[in-house]
């Protein structure tokens, strides 16, 4: 493989000729051999920026995006050696999985001994070899996904460029394939760039992950900043479960509607606090409890059962139990939440 | 991108230039020819004024209808029936309805000749059987069938396309609340049709306003508008006479199909 | 039952139409292979009308040929770019250049020929060559194309098969070879299959822009309908049915699920 590639952006923006902004001026500098994921809902910009890091799109003008330190900005993608990913897999239902995965290779006028050795290395990898012959119409989702990965990786490209990729699979294959993605990815040391609106997939495969909202970047962080420390209000609901309780805080018992939380640490201004399920546990009884709610709906998962309980708040509380106990409708539990988990926006 | 856009247009340049140079300025020229005769511009206005245009006109516009109507019942019944059954022997049947499809307005002619003419399979049954001979080719009554034989097949394959996408959950809903084959027939079909009934309508119309091989090959003497202006245009060289009254035509015929694509397509709308 | 009974009904009606449609083909090819079709089968079968049509009007047979053969070169030259750019331009002016250039079809070839004349019939050398009723038939033919080649691609995912194709560094020519054309095959071939038969059999515009020199096969037909005999127009016929009916059971049997939608489609024009 060759050297990983360092992407920088600067300044990108862009605005379609219809006049919506898809991306506002976007500054990111991406690391050698790094994964980064781009994660947020769709019209996020998200895949505008991947198209103008592959070279699909140009930046509005002022933007430049560099590879390695060199302007690329006008280069259109075929030039670019980038491999992508893309969505609906692109895959040419005019040509067997063997030519699709030579096809980059047939463009570069590589030898016929070498394309032959390169796609059997390719077939291998993915472990599809069994398919060589196939035509594309004759494969499952996950076996067109892995043939448009080795499609991509074959031609050595200076980064892997992922739109969305696991998107069209069911929810078992989904969890396979990125496990293997993960590992492919170690195992290259490539530049990724990976783009998705699940944030469980962001969180398994990123090294960084760039939340974006309404064309702006809401947080670059680690899997573990974003989930933890949330920097916006937004982030946190968009990144796993968020409780809110409203309320106040006097000589270091925060009071809501649900009762009394004591909390030695509580900032004197805090009016509403935010936490995860983990965060919250079912007390042994509720008549011990200073915080109360009522069952609203209890689902039996298997290891644990998911309460959703009202507190006379908008939204009741997701709390998670794994207590190997009924929950009615209606009974009244007992909570306690841990402060070490609790954020404050 | 830029680059793209430049391409695409380069791309699109070879069929703009054939079209512009032999069909748009084309008619632009028939149309100023249009207005250069004796009578001028008013040469426009003559398919209403003249008395003989005029009466073409009614005469070419009934047969159209005439046509238009006869086509949409016959192919509705038979296009609805196969692809809704499919027995042994559908596909030949189809096969055979369609095969005309390719048939020039000359052949067609012929075709009726061979019915309805004076050596024709009418003409003989009818002789054998009265002792009368029943000839009716060379008339509008030969035109007529030359037409729905025209447009039958195409007919047929667009009532038959249309009617492979009716739902036919709509027909069993229906059913199901107790409509019987009657009302299914008019309240799920006929409305589903509908938009493939007005286009294709619109078709069979236009070409038999426009058509001129089977009126040349039945007889010059049917008094059908295309055959006035081949007449004005060759006997009579009033060529200014004939491309007004040509362009006129193909206004109008032009007129009928963008009206019923637009009816046919608020009607998709609605339904959809 | 009922529903047999109606069942019976519907079928007799369709089979009735059939009959339309089909016995004056069959009466028209017994016809020409009769030695007198007053008298009838009793008369004898004969090739002699087949003969005489060859030897009369061999070189319509040719020049029909030979025109719709150039014909499809040029839609298929002119008529897949074009519609590549309406596949990957789906926007009103697309849709309006579209509009244009199905104007043809809709406007009676009559009107075409008669316009076509007046500009360029002075130009005595294209006036009689049979370039002169090339340029009507591709007019006329053009849009068939398009459209057949433009269902196919509007039907793919063109636009991602192509960016797939260039991130793997295949640039315009490239992709145009390997992607684009080989997926529409389908299309261009119910295109050509189209183009050709439509070509063989156009009359309403070849009857105004063909000389004495320049005589297609429909030309001869009309000839010959109205100056000769029954037997040899029906020879005459016969030939026709033999050069078009291989052209329309191709065009049925791969392209028929196309080809019904394509009427449907040509009919919303």
């Amino acid at each position: 493989m060759n050297k990983p590639l360092s992407i920088t952006l600067e300044n990108c923006a862009k605005t379609f000729t219809d006049g919506t902004r898809a991306l506002e001026p976007l500054n990111l500098s991406i690391r050698e051999g790094e994964t980064i994921v781009f994660l947020g809902p769709s019209g996020c910009g998200k895949t505008t920026t991947l198209r103008i890091i592959a070279g699909l799109e140009e930046p509005d003008a002022g933007g430049k995006v560099l590879f390695d330190g060199e302007d690329v900005t006008t280069l259109p993608i075929e030039k670019r050696n980038v491999g992508m990913v893309f969505q609906s897999y692109a895959l040419f239902p005019n040509m067997s999985v063997a030519e699709n995965i030579g096809y980059g290779l047939k463009i570069r006028r590589e030898s016929q001994a070498a394309l032959r050795t390169r796609v059997s290395e390719m077939l291998g990898m993915m472990r599809i070899e069994a398919l060589a012959d196939r035509r594309i119409d004759q494969l499952s989702g996950g076996q067109r996904q892995r043939v448009a990965l080795a499609r991509a990786l074959a031609v050595r490209p200076r980064a892997l460029l992922l739109d969305e990729p696991l998107t069209a699979l069911d929810a078992k294959l989904r969890d396979t394939l990125r496990l293997e993605i993960d590992t492919l990815l170690r195992r290259l040391n490539i530049t990724a760039i990976y783009v998705t609106h699940d944030q469980s997939e962001a969180m398994a495969l990123g090294d960084r992950i760039v939340v974006m909202e309404h064309g702006r970047v809401a947080q670059i962080g680690s899997p573990r900043d974003i989930y933890q420390k949330p920097a916006t209000r937004f982030v946190a609901d968009f990144i796993g479960t968020m409780n809110r309780l409203n309320g106040a805080v006097r000589n270091g018992v925060f009071t809501c509607r649900a009762g009394d939380m004591p909390w030695a640490t509580a900032p004197a201004d805090a009016s509403e606090i935010l936490f995860r399920p983990e965060d919250i546990q079912v007390t042994e009884s509720a008549e011990g409890s200073t915080l109360r709610g009522t069952v609203a709906a209890a689902f039996y998962l298997g290891d644990r059962t998911r309460l959703f309980v009202e507190v006379g708040e908008k939204q009741p509380l997701v709390v998670e139990s794994a207590a190997r106990r009924d929950f009615s409708h209606g009974e009244t539990v007992g909570l306690a939440i841990d402060p070490r988990g609790v954020l404050i926006l | 991108m830029r680059r793209e856009t430049q391409r695409l247009i380069l791309l699109l340049l070879p069929a703009g230039i054939f079209f512009t140079g032999f069909f748009l300025i084309p008619m632009a020229d028939l149309f100023m020819i249009g207005g250069s005769g004796k009578t001028g511009w008013a040469a426009y206005a003559a398919i209403l004024t003249d008395r003989n245009y005029f009466n073409s006109l009614i005469s070419t516009l009934a047969v159209a209808a005439a046509t238009t109507v006869a086509t949409l019942i016959i192919s509705g019944i038979s296009g609805v029936f196969l692809q809704r059954h499919k027995f042994p022997g559908n596909a030949a049947l189809v096969a055979m309805l369609t095969f005309p499809l390719a048939f020039p307005g000359v052949v067609i002619g012929f075709m009726v000749i061979m019915l309805a003419g004076r050596q024709g399979l009418i003409g003989q049954i009818t002789q054998a059987v009265t002792g009368e001979k029943v000839v009716f080719a060379y008339s509008m009554a030969g035109l007529f069938m030359g037409y729905v034989y025209f447009s039958v097949p195409r007919t047929i394959l667009t009532v038959m396309a249309a009617a492979e996408k009716l739902d036919p959950k709509l027909e069993e809903a229906a059913r199901s609340l107790g409509a019987s084959p009657l009302r299914v027939v008019r309240d799920v079909i006929i409305p589903g049709l509908k938009p493939a009934f007005i286009s294709a309508g619109a078709i069979c119309f236009a070409t038999a306003v426009g058509a001129f091989g089977t009126a040349f090959t039945l007889a010059t003497r049917i008094n059908v508008l295309p055959m006035v202006i081949y007449t004005e245009f060759t006997l009579s060289a009033n060529i200014a006479m004939a491309a007004a009254l040509s362009f006129v035509l193909g206004a109008v015929t032009w007129i009928v199909l963008a009206l019923a694509r637009t009816a046919a397509g608020s009607t998709v709308a609605a339904a959809g | 039952m009922k529903n047999r009974w109606l069942f019976t009904l519907q079928l007799g009606f369709t089979l009735i139409v059939c009959a339309f449609l089909i016995v004056p083909v069959i009466l028209s090819i017994l016809a020409g292979l009769t030695v007198n079709y007053l008298v009838g089968l009793e008369s004898g079968l004969t090739l002699r009308w087949v003969f005489e049509v060859w030897d009369g009007y061999r070189d319509t047979i040719f020049l029909s040929i030979g025109l719709s053969l150039a014909c499809l070169a040029v839609t298929l030259v002119i008529g897949i770019p074009t519609a590549y750019v309406l596949a990957k331009r789906q926007t009103a002016l697309g849709r309006v250049i579209e509009e244009m250039l199905v104007m043809p079809v809709a406007v009676p070839g009559l009107a075409t020929a008669l316009a076509l004349i007046v500009t360029y019939g002075s130009l005595s050398g294209f006036r009689t060559s049979w370039a002169f009723i090339l340029v009507g038939h591709v007019l006329f033919t053009l849009p068939f194309m398009v459209r057949s080649v433009l269902a196919v691609l509007s039907a793919i995912d063109l636009k991602t098969l192509e960016e797939g194709a260039a991130s793997l560094g295949a640039g315009f020519i490239d992709r145009f070879r390997h992607i684009v054309l080989p997926n529409c095959r389908a299309g261009i071939l119910a295109g050509s299959l189209m183009v050709v038969t439509l070509s063989m059999g156009e009359f309403n515009m070849t009857w105004l822009l063909h000389t004495p020199f320049t005589k297609t096969l429909p030309v001869g037909l009309a000839d010959a309908y109205a100056s000769l005999r029954l037997e040899i127009g029906s020879a005459y016929t016969l030939v026709f049915f033999l050069m078009i009916v291989p052209l329309l059971l191709a065009l049925q049997a791969f392209a028929q699920p196309r080809l019904k939608k394509f009427v449907a489609e040509d009919d919303a024009t």
